[in-house]
């Protein structure tokens, strides 16, 4: 693969029935641009886990997957309610999801952590009011 | 273990995947919340859970599970047994509950799976 190649999608916040679809498709296409089941797995989740956060979260927002030859890189961007402490909400088992959310699977507070320990890099800009963007890279 | 006999086990009905169930299994997670399931990566094969909502499958499909258990006798909707038949994953509904259902399993000789520390890979 010499070129590089970008997949944008579009997070509907409204519904959580369809949360995780744009993942699912990414795992897809990586299976098929054969990338090694690990590095696929790593990606799949990392941004499954985010566009979960953007849906339960901050009412939905865009993805964006650039796939080069040496690395993957996933941003999430959302204009959602924004995270006011960042070094709280990397903790484990920090969670603001509401008792509804909780019932669904979602509230571990295990997510953004997940994020971390599944990218090789991972950055995240948040302002309170006006919305969150995390930027994760996996080398090949 | 193949899936066959985690169904035998649990006396679950099988509700897809008729074909894939001489699949082999070899440890399993037992979990209703999802991130905690997407923390653990070492080759866990079977999700059982209580939670029948379609993020469950996406969840085993993220890790590449190849059987979910639904128990506490739960019914999930068509549109979730769909989800996971297009992803070739066995679903499984019992009537056991959770405690019991993992319990099972484990003294028949399937184990957990190993906790990520440091790095998925
Ligand atoms: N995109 C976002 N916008 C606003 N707040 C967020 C966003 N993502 C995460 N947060 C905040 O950070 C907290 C921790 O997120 P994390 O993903 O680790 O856990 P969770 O989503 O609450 O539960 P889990 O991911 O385990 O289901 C959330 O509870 C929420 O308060
Ligand atoms: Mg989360």
């Amino acid at each position: 693969m010499t070129e590089h190649v970008n997949f944008h999608f579009e997070i509907d916040g409204e519904n959580f029935t369809s949360a995780g679809e744009a993942s699912v498709r990414i795992k897809k296409n990586l299976r098929e641009m054969g990338f090694s089941p690990e590095i696929i797995r790593r990606v799949s989740v990392a941004m499954y886990e985010g566009e979960i956060n953007m849906v339960i979260h901050a009412n939905g927002g865009t993805a964006d997957v650039d796939i080069y030859c040496d690395r993957i890189e996933i941003v999430l961007s959302d204009r959602g309610p924004g995270i006011s402490n960042i070094e709280l909400a990397m903790q484990e088992g920090y969670s603001t999801a509401p008792e509804n959310v909780r019932s669904l699977g979602f509230g571990a507070g295990m997510g953004l952590p997940n994020m971390k320990r599944y990218t090789d890099d991972m950055k995240i800009e948040s302002k309170v009011g006006e919305g969150t963007t995390i930027s994760m890279t996996v080398w090949v | 273990m193949q899936i066959r006999e985690i169904a035998k086990l649990l006396n679950a009905k099988v509700l897809c995947g008729e074909e894939h169930l001489d699949r082999e299994v070899k440890s399993a997670c037992g979990c209703d919340m999802m991130s905690d399931v997407l923390a653990f990566v070492k080759d866990q094969a079977v999700l059982i859970t209580g939670l029948c909502n379609p993020q469950v499958v996406r969840t085993a499909m993220m890790m590449d599970m190849r059987c979910i258990v639904f128990v506490r006798g739960k019914n999930p909707p068509q549109e979730v047994i769909d989800l996971a038949c297009s992803a070739g994953i066995v679903v499984l509904a019992s009537d056991e509950r959770m405690y019991t259902a993992c319990g099972t399993l484990y003294v028949n000789g399937l184990a957990g799976g190993a906790e990520v520390h440091d790095r998925a890979c």
